[in-house]
């Protein structure tokens, strides 16, 4: 029986093996091609040749960095405005008494994320547009006199960015604030906490890492950004996806559009770390 | 390049006379042994009639894919990166020249195209492409602003109001035309290679473009109906639609006193094509005088095609249209873009991201 | 110091919480009512537009089934535009990928899940990161280093062999697998967590080959998650855009690159119609998807 189960074992390594495989022709070595494209010349017609050298990086830092900035900027108000909004959300949510009333609540958040993207983005496209559904309201309100310019904006980026990504933020925090059992706050403030401090000390400590894990789950979708700037950003809500793909099209330089995906991915990597360093002290500190 | 311009001008003044001659007309049908096959098409977006291809399909028995792009320099992207399977492309007159030099096109068997004989004759033989070894004329029409009638109710006449106009602009993402629109401001050739001159034109531009809210993939005449802009540059055509669809006065165009950008867009097959034989016979099909005539009919663009004009089938509103056919004296002053050599292009490339970054500040 | 007893908090100290009390309930509705109205509003007004009689999305003029009689129309073949035959060959397309891509992504997924759950080999925690990455990696980025990871290879087949490869279905299936795999892996995992390994070695005692012990024991039990993992590695195949934009070929155009396409040119209600019907055809997916995952959890 010991040596079945050790068969059994060893299959296991084995069933492994095509996954892994697959991930490492199609994901690992594509993202190892990039990184190799990003340190060469562009060739003619914008494919990658020798020698090696560091000007797209610096061309990335220099012209495009406004851009860069700009992406971080978006994604980490993004980021922020969903915390805001997607907390008292998720603890409305999860504080329902009624299990039929909180399945709903939940339901009626996930819902609109069943469309397309690209719809729903499209979808502020008619909402803030010169003619659109806003200004058409706002006017007959007599509100207003002129449209107001809110489509092709940083603002309807954020707009769209926020609308994209609140349900990522919301459904781990409602998970863990699900778990959370309110006892503790009863037993604060018996001890005298009170409501302000009851949060800060309780509340918040213990449903962090749903937090954490919703400013993740936001923050990184948001800083490559491609669908929402390109409908929604017009000349002045431009991001680095757009200039990544732009390489890849008119602008044809692949190893620029190869550094500026790089440096993109380190910014990703650089905010999971953070999210793994602050998980593991939050653990390590409960 | 004026050699193009003149010629242009010539074709201008023959237009709008030549019409509503009864000529013997044979409808075009497709030589024996394509049943089954397939033809994929890469042509520019909103550029084509909507039974051009099913009739094709219908009269060959074949299967088309139809695939659009909105810019010379995202298809030569596309090619670049190797022909992803495409039998039909339609570069402007510096892209052909771009691409014949890259050896990224086949050449064209004339015999197998005899309805090249409708092509008007000064229009055979471009600087771009001498022995039409690479490419036939497909339409050719003009870069100018498209604009909301309610908002400019005496119309637009110099770029000088686009660049001013305090309300939403969309610009169009053809950076060869916009920088040429600039140097001829900086009093510089608008098909210039000069590193200085193209940051200088990317600076005017940035400097005038403080109401741009966005530059349009070859989509402004969308926005323009939208109402999101009140200024679109386009190309004539795309406007024109436009108002044809709403059977309104609301939209018209203008080609800026300064000048512009005149342009002849071509049928090439690309390096590489699975199909380039049936590729022959679709240029054929559409170098035919009603086929041909169809096209202009639906898109409103000028045609290349002295058959179709001749015969009558081109609507006459369409012929007398100055903004389709523009009057000579206009189409002296615009320039057409050619080939500026791979250094160039990169410099272009590199002013046009800048531009973009800029832009938006 | 002493603890304060409630009974030793004074009166302004009892007012103030009581006012913030007061303030955080509000808060605590006001905040999903705003949130709840963001999130559907703008699905609300494109349904509502799509009814509308005329192009405008500004104002509803009166109620029309116009748009959807256009586009069903169009289907029946009742019209032949040109543009709606593009359109059903491109939701043919999104089909055919869907499906072959979420029976690929399926097995490995299934496989590696397995593997984790129950193998023991060395470098484990650096497949779950593997695992973890396309999850996290953003989507251009993993398009454009699979664009160029084509061409490099084809570039490099056509050298050897002097074959020319273009890409297309076969490229965007691939991207779909490798986007997918982590998606259904994670599924299967959470459903073998839940698993007692004791049942498939029971088996084992029982004399059943690890085989016959992996069909009749393990798979009925993780089934209801490969089938959710294949539903959901399904609806993000149908769904994606970005990463088919950059892989796809001549010809095979999925219904997002359409609709992306359709998007930029089109002004009139027949695009919010599109939009509403392929709102109610995902969302029917996603219920069935979510009804399997519900019967699942009443029986496990």
């Amino acid at each position: 029986m010991a040596s079945r189960l050790r068969t059994m074992r060893e299959n296991g390594s084995l069933l492994a093996l095509p996954t892994i495989s697959w991930l490492v022709i199609f994901f690992v070595l594509p993202l190892i091609i990039v990184l190799v494209f990003s340190f060469m010349s562009r060739g003619r017609g914008g494919v990658a040749i020798m020698p090696f050298t560091l000007d797209h990086y610096g061309r990335t830092f220099d012209v495009f960095f406004i851009i860069l900035q700009r992406s971080i900027g978006l994604a980490a108000l993004t980021t922020i405005i969903c915390l805001i909004a997607g907390y008292p959300l998720a603890f409305f949510i999860s504080t329902r008494r009624r299990r039929i009333v909180q399945q709903v609540a939940l339901f009626l958040v996930i819902l609109p994320f069943w469309t397309n993207f690209l719809i729903r983005t499209y979808a502020w496209r008619i909402l803030l547009g010169e003619e659109g559904t806003i200004n058409g309201l706002l006017l007959s309100l007599g509100l207003i006199s002129e449209p107001l310019p809110l489509l092709n904006t940083q603002l309807a980026v954020l707009i769209g960015l926020v609308y994209g990504f609140l349900p990522f933020m919301a459904l781990p925090i409602y998970a863990s604030v699900e778990r959370f059992n309110f006892r503790y706050v009863d037993a604060a403030q018996d001890l005298g906490a009170n409501d302000i401090r009851a949060f800060m000390r309780i509340v918040l400590p213990l449903t962090l890492p749903g937090v954490l894990a919703g400013c993740a789950l936001v923050f990184i979708p948001s800083v490559g950004a491609f669908v929402t700037p390109d409908l929604l950003g017009g000349a002045k809500g431009l991001m680095i996806g757009n200039l990544i793909n732009k390489q890849f099209g008119g602008s044809g330089n692949m190893p620029l559009g190869s550094a500026l995906s790089i440096v993109m991915m380190a910014v990703v990597m650089i905010s999971l770390l953070v999210y793994i360093f602050a998980n593991r002290r939050d653990a390590g500190a409960s | 390049m004026k050699k193009l311009t003149l010629l242009i001008a010539v074709i201008c003044l023959m237009a709008p006379v030549a019409i509503a001659q009864d000529m013997e007309y044979e409808p075009w049908t497709c030589p024996e042994g394509y049943e089954g096959q397939t033809l994929s098409i890469f042509n520019w977006s909103t550029y084509i009639a909507e039974d051009t291809v099913p009739n094709f399909e219908e009269a060959c028995g074949v299967t088309v894919n139809y695939d659009i792009y909105e810019s010379n320099e995202a298809m030569l992207a596309r090619i670049r990166q190797g022909n992803p399977g495409y039998d039909i492309i339609v570069p402007s007159g510096g892209t052909v020249q771009r691409m014949a030099e890259e050896m990224l096109l086949i050449p064209l068997d004339l015999d197998m195209i005899p309805n090249v004989a409708n092509v008007i004759p000064d229009l055979l033989g471009a600087a771009y492409d001498p022995e039409n070894q690479y490419s036939l004329p497909y339409q050719w029409g003009t870069v100018g602003v498209g604009y909301s009638t309610e908002v400019f109710p005496d119309g637009i006449s110099s770029w000088e109001q686009v660049w001013e106009h305090d309300g939403p602009v969309a610009w169009l993402d053809d950076r060869q035309t916009m920088l040429g629109i600039a140097h001829l401001f900086l009093g510089n050739d608008p098909n210039t290679t000069d590193a200085d001159e193209i940051s200088a034109a990317r600076d005017y531009l940035i400097a005038k473009g403080g109401n741009v809210v966005t530059v349009a993939a070859d989509d402004g005449q969308v926005l323009l109906e939208r109402g999101d802009v009140d200024i679109a540059v386009e190309y004539n055509g795309d406007i024109l639609q436009i108002s044809w669809d709403c059977e309104c006065d609301d939209y018209a165009y203008a080609i800026p006193e300064e000048g512009s950008n005149v342009w002849i867009d071509n049928l090439s097959i690309p390096v590489d094509a699975p199909n380039p034989e049936l590729a022959m016979v679709f240029i054929d099909y559409i170098l035919d005088a009603k086929v041909g005539a169809d096209l202009t009919n639906y898109i409103w663009y000028a045609s290349p095609n002295q058959a179709s004009i001749e015969s009558g089938f081109i609507d006459e509103e369409i012929l007398n249209d100055p903004a389709i056919f523009p009057p000579p004296e206009q189409v002296a002053n615009l320039f057409a873009i050619i080939d500026v050599g791979a250094e160039a292009e990169e410099l272009i490339n590199n002013a046009w991201d800048e531009l973009l970054i800029f832009l938006g500040q | 110091m002493a603890i304060p007893s409630p009974l030793l908090i004074n009166e302004d100290a009892m007012r103030r919480n009581r006012a913030v009390r007061r303030l955080g309930q509000v808060g605590l509705w006001l905040n999903p009512l705003f949130a709840y109205f963001f999130l559907w509003a703008p699905i609300l007004v494109l349904v509502l537009f799509s009814f509308n009689e005329s192009r405008s999305v500004a104002s509803f003029t009166g109620f029309t089934l116009k748009w959807y009689t256009n586009i069903l129309n169009n289907v029946m073949g009742a019209e032949r535009a040109f543009s709606t035959e593009i359109m059903l060959n491109a939701f043919r397309n999104s089909l055919f990928v869907g499906t072959i891509a979420t029976i690929i992504a399926t097995v490995l997924g299934t496989l590696i899940a397995l593997a984790m759950a129950r193998g023991r080999f060395p470098g484990k925690s650096l497949i779950d990161s593997l695992l973890f990455l396309p999850v996290v990696i953003p989507e251009i980025t993993q398009a454009i280093s699979l664009a160029i990871f084509f061409k490099v290879a084809f570039d490099w087949i056509a050298t050897i062999s002097g074959e020319r490869l273009f890409p297309g279905f076969h490229t965007i299936i691939i991207a779909h697998v490798t986007f997918n795999i982590s998606f259904v892996a994670i599924v299967v995992r959470a459903r073998l967590a839940d698993m007692n390994p004791q049942l498939e070695e029971a088996a084992g005692d029982l004399g059943a080959n690890p085989w016959r012990a992996f069909w009749r024991v393990t798979f009925p039990l993780i089934l209801p998650g490969v089938i959710s993992g294949a539903l959901l590695a399904f609806t993000l195949s149908l769904d994606d855009f970005v990463i088919t934009f950059f892989t796809s070929g001549v010809g095979t155009s999925t219904l997002p690159v359409f609709v992306y396409g359709l998007l930029k040119l089109t002004v009139t209600p027949e695009v919010n119609a599109i939009s509403t019907i392929m709102m109610v055809l995902s969302t029917l997916l996603i219920g069935i998807s979510l009804a399997m995952q519900g019967r699942n959890a009443s029986r496990g």
